[in-house]
C-alpha cells in the first residue's frame, strides 16, 4: 500500500480476525443517563494489549455488531474497558449487557493516537460529547508520565451538564495530574455555573504553545472540522494535529470497504488520522 | 520459452474428462435464460456452441453466429467473481452455552472441518467439497481475478475463505477472438489476450482458430497444466498455429467496442471532486447497483446476522453489498453519501483513482458489464471523457438512445 500516512502504531489482534472472542462483563456502570461504561475480562484469560485510540468491534450474542472505541487504561490491558452510548439496536444491547454477561469481541483494530510523540510539548485535547471515552486512554497514558509533557489541557464540550462524562476522572486529572481541564456545554440550565457555548471557543482562549502542541480531537464530524480550523489557526502544525474518525465499519479489518474516505480504509489507516491527510477529504460534503 | 500445444475439440473433451476424472467441479460457460453464465460442465456440448453476442451501454443479446465457434462471445453478465467470492459467505457459528449468559463462536473453517473439511458449495446435494476447475476466464477477468488477490490476500488481514478457494482452483483461461461493444481491456491494458504475469495466474490459455479445421492453441502456464495436456496426448503446436492465434488477438485488439484514455486518469478523478458532471449523471443514475454487481472487482460486503427463533444459536455471514445503496455509509445520525452523486463520484473514484493509491493498480478492468447492465446506459468510458471535457471521444459513437436490459 502507498500514500497511507496514518499516526500509526497498531497492536496485532490473534487468530481468525472475524470470529469474536468471548469476554466477560465484570463491573456495568452507569455514566449519564443515555452512557454505560463496560469492564470487560476475557473469558479464556489472554489479555488483549491495546494503544490508546484503537477500537474493537463488539457484539451481543444475535443482536448484531458495532465499532467501539477502548476506553481504559493502556497500562492495564488485563481489562477491557468500553464507555458506550445508547442510540440503537447494537448499543442497546451492549449497555444493557449486565455483570456476568459474555460479548463477543474482536480487534484491536486501527491506529492510536501515538500521545507519547508529543512529549516535550504541549498537548491539548479536544472532546466533543462520547469523543471522550476514546481519548481516555491517552490522557491516562499523559497522566502516568506528566512530567515529560508541557501545559496539558483539555476541552470539552457536552450538551448539558448531565451529560458530562467521567466527572471523577475530570476532577482527579485536574487536582493531581495539573491538568487544565475545560468543561462547556450547549445548554446549561439554573444550577449549572460553568461555561456554556462550544468548545471551539475553548481553543480560541489559548493558553498553550501552538508551535510545540500536540493536539487530540475527538467528536462528531462538525465540531472535530472547527475545533481543528481553531486550531490551525492558534498555529498548531496540521501535522500535530490528530482527528478520530468514524464511519460505517462492518469489518474491522478493511476488507468490507464501507469506512473508505477515498484513498484511506478508516479501520486500519484510521480511525485517527492527521489534520494534513484529513483536511481536504474533510473540506468536501458526502465523500 | 513459452510452451504451447494444440488440441482439437476431442481434445477439448478430453481436458473436461480429465479434469472431472482429477475431482474437480468443472465450471465454463453456456448458455441459460438468454445469457452466457457460469455453470457445472461436463461436456463440449455444455458450450455456448455458435452463439455470439451484441453488448451496448444498457443492452446485452446472444446472437447466433454463423460458425462453429465454442468462445466466440465477450464477457458474460458473470466474472469470476461469484466463483471464488460468493455472494454469501458463512463466517461462524455460534450457540448459547448453559445458563444462557455465555456463548462460543466457532470459524466457518472449523465448523465445515468437523463436518469433513473443505470450503462449501451448497450444490442441490448438500455441501461440495470439490476443487474448482475453471474454463473460460476472459484476459480482463484474470487481472480482476489478481486484483482480488491483492485486495483479498495482500494485505494486513486476509479472507481466508476466498484464499482458500483460490488455492485449489485450476484456471483456463480463453484469449478473446470478439469483443463486445462494452469492451475496453485494451485501454486498461488487461487483454485481449491473457499473459502470464499479468492479473491472476492461468494453468492453461486457449486461442481457439476456427479454420481450417476447428481447433485450440494451447499455452502451458503451470506444471499441472503441462501434466494435464500430456495426459490427454496433446501435440505441439506448429509455427503457422501460433501465427493463427496471434492474429486472432490482434484482430480483436483492433475491435475493442470502447476505450479509456488513462493518462493522468487517478489526478482527473481527484481534481474532477467539484465537477457539475456527478449531477449530470446523477440525474440518470437510479442508484440499482447493477453496475457494483457485475463489476469483477468490486469487493465491498456487508454482514447479516441470522439466529434461530429461540435464540439459542446464531449465525453471521458476510454478503456483497454495494455503494450506492442508502445504509452503505449509514451511522448514527444519517447516511454519509446521501446522493446519488456522491455514491456514483466515490464508486467511479474509487475504480480509476483511490484504488491506485490503495491497490497499486486500477480497479477496473475494462470488461465493459457495467456499461452493459447497467439499465439507464450509463457509461464510465464516456463519463472519464466528459470530466476530462471531451465529450463523445468514444468509438463508435452512440446512434440511439441505450435500449433497456430488458428488452
Ligand atoms: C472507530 C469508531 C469508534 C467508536 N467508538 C464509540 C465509542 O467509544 N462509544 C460509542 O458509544 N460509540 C462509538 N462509535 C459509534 C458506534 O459504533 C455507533 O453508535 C453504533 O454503531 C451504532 O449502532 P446501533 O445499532 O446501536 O445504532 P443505529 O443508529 O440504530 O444503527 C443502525 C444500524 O446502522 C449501522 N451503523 C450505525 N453506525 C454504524 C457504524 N459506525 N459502523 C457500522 N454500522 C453502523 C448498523 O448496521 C446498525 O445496526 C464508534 C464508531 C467508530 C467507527
Ligand atoms: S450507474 Fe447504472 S448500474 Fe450503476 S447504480 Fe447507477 S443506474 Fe445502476
Ligand atoms: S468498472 Fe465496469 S468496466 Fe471496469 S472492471 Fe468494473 S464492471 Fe468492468
Amino acid at each position: 500500500m502507498t500514500a497511507v500516512a496514518g499516526a500509526g502504531s497498531r497492536a496485532a489482534p490473534r487468530g481468525d480476525p472475524f470470529v469474536p472472542r468471548p469476554f466477560v462483563v465484570r463491573r456495568h456502570r452507569q455514566d449519564t443517563r443515555d452512557t454505560w461504561t463496560l469492564v470487560l475480562e476475557p473469558a479464556d484469560g489472554a489479555t488483549m494489549p491495546f494503544a490508546a485510540g484503537q477500537f474493537t468491534m463488539m457484539q451481543a450474542f444475535g443482536a448484531g455488531e458495532a465499532p467501539i472505541s477502548i476506553s481504559g487504561d493502556p497500562a492495564r490491558p488485563e481489562v477491557l474497558e468500553h464507555t458506550i452510548r445508547n442510540v440503537g439496536a447494537v448499543t442497546r444491547a451492549l449497555v444493557h449487557a449486565g455483570p456476568g454477561t459474555e460479548l463477543g469481541i474482536r480487534g484491536p483494530f486501527g491506529t492510536g493516537w501515538e500521545v507519547s510523540s508529543g512529549r516535550g510539548g504541549d498537548v491539548v485535547f479536544v472532546a466533543g460529547g462520547i469523543g471522550l471515552a476514546p481519548l481516555r486512554p491517552a490522557i491516562l497514558e499523559v497522566c502516568a508520565d506528566r512530567a515529560s509533557y508541557g501545559r496539558v489541557l483539555l476541552l470539552y464540550g457536552a450538551r448539558t451538564p448531565e451529560d458530562i462524562l467521567f466527572g471523577d476522572d475530570l476532577r482527579r486529572w485536574a487536582a493531581d495530574h495539573a491538568v487544565d481541564v475545560q468543561v462547556t456545554v450547549d445548554n446549561g440550565q439554573h444550577a449549572w455555573q460553568g461555561r456554556v457555548g462550544l468548545v471551539t471557543q475553548l481553543v480560541d482562549r489559548g493558553g498553550f504553545d501552538a508551535v510545540n502542541t500536540l493536539a487530540l480531537v475527538c467528536g462528531p464530524e462538525v465540531m472535530m472540522r472547527y475545533a481543528a480550523m481553531a486550531l490551525r489557526a492558534r498555529g498548531v502544525a496540521p501535522a500535530r494535529l490528530r482527528l478520530s474518525m468514524e464511519r460505517n465499519m462492518k469489518c474491522g479489518v478493511g476488507l468490507c470497504g464501507h469506512c473508505q474516505l477515498r484513498e484511506y480504509f478508516l479501520c486500519v489507516d484510521g480511525p485517527v488520522l492527521t489534520y494534513d491527510v484529513l483536511e481536504p477529504l474533510m473540506s468536501r460534503a458526502e465523500l | 520459452m513459452v510452451e504451447t500445444r494444440l488440441i482439437d475439440v476431442t481434445g477439448l473433451q478430453s481436458l473436461l474428462d480429465a479434469l472431472v476424472a482429477r475431482g474437480y467441479r468443472v465450471l465454463g460457460p453456456t448458455v441459460r435464460g438468454g445469457a452466457v453464465v457460469n455453470a457445472e460442465i461436463t461436456e463440449v456440448a455444455d458450450l455456448p456452441r455458435g452463439w455470439g453476442d451484441d453488448q451496448e451501454p444498457g443492452r446485452y443479446r446472444l446472437r447466433p453466429r454463423d460458425d462453429e465457434a465454442l468462445f466466440g462471445f465477450a464477457a458474460g453478465a458473470q466474472s469470476a467473481k461469484p466463483v471464488f467470492f460468493p455472494t454469501d459467505e458463512l463466517l461462524w457459528r455460534g450457540r448459547r452455552t448453559a445458563g444462557g449468559s455465555g456463548f462460543e463462536a466457532q470459524s466457518a473453517e472449523s465448523a465445515q472441518a468437523a463436518q469433513g473439511g473443505g470450503v462449501e458449495e451448497h450444490g442441490e446435494d448438500g455441501p461440495d467439497t470439490r476443487p474448482t476447475a475453471l474454463l473460460g476466464v476472459r484476459s480482463c477477468d484474470l487481472s480482476a481475478v489478481g486484483i482480488h488477490d491483492t485486495v483479498l490476500t495482500g494485505r494486513g488481514f486476509t479472507d481466508a475463505h476466498y484464499a482458500q478457494r483460490r488455492e485449489g482452483a485450476f484456471v483456463i483461461a480463453v484469449a478473446c477472438s470478439d469483443p463486445g461493444g462494452t469492451c475496453f481491456c485494451v485501454s486498461m491494458g488487461t487483454g485481449p489476450r491473457p499473459e502470464q504475469g499479468r492479473g491472476a495466474p492461468f494453468d492453461l490459455s486457449l486461442t481457439e482458430l476456427l479454420a481450417p479445421e476447428h481447433r485450440f492453441v494451447v499455452e502451458v502456464g503451470s506444471e499441472r497444466g503441462g501434466a494435464l495436456l500430456d495426459e490427454i496426448g496433446a501435440t505441439a503446436a506448429a509455427r503457422g498455429d501460433l501465427a493463427a492465434a496471434d492474429a486472432v488477438t490482434e484482430q480483436a485488439a483492433q475491435r475493442m467496442g470502447r476505450r479509456l484514455d488513462t493518462d493522468g486518469i487517478r489526478d482527473l478523478l481527484y481534481a474532477s471532486i467539484d465537477s457539475p458532471r456527478w449531477d449530470d449523471v446523477a440525474s440518470r443514475c437510479l442508484a440499482c447497483t447493477n453496475c457494483t454487481m457485475v463489476c469483477p472487482t468490486c469487493f465491498c460486503t456487508t454482514v447479516e446476522d441470522v439466529s434461530d427463533l429461540s435464540g439459542e444459536s446464531a449465525e453471521r455471514h458476510r454478503v456483497w453489498d454495494s455503494c450506492f445503496t442508502a445504509d452503505f455509509s449509514y451511522i448514527h445520525g444519517g447516511t454519509v453519501r446521501e446522493s446519488t452523486r456522491s455514491r456514483y463520484r466515490q464508486w467511479m473514484t474509487h475504480k480509476l483513482a483511490s484504488w491506485h493509491d490503495q491497490f497499486g493498480s486500477s480497479g477496473c478492468v475494462g470488461c465493459g458489464r457495467c456499461v452493459t447492465w447497467c439499465p439507464a446506459g450509463i457509461d464510465i468510458t464516456e463519463e472519464a471523457a466528459a470530466l476530462r471535457g471531451v465529450p463523445g471521444s468514444n468509438l463508435p459513437t452512440p446512434t440511439s438512445p441505450p435500449t433497456p436490459a430488458s428488452e
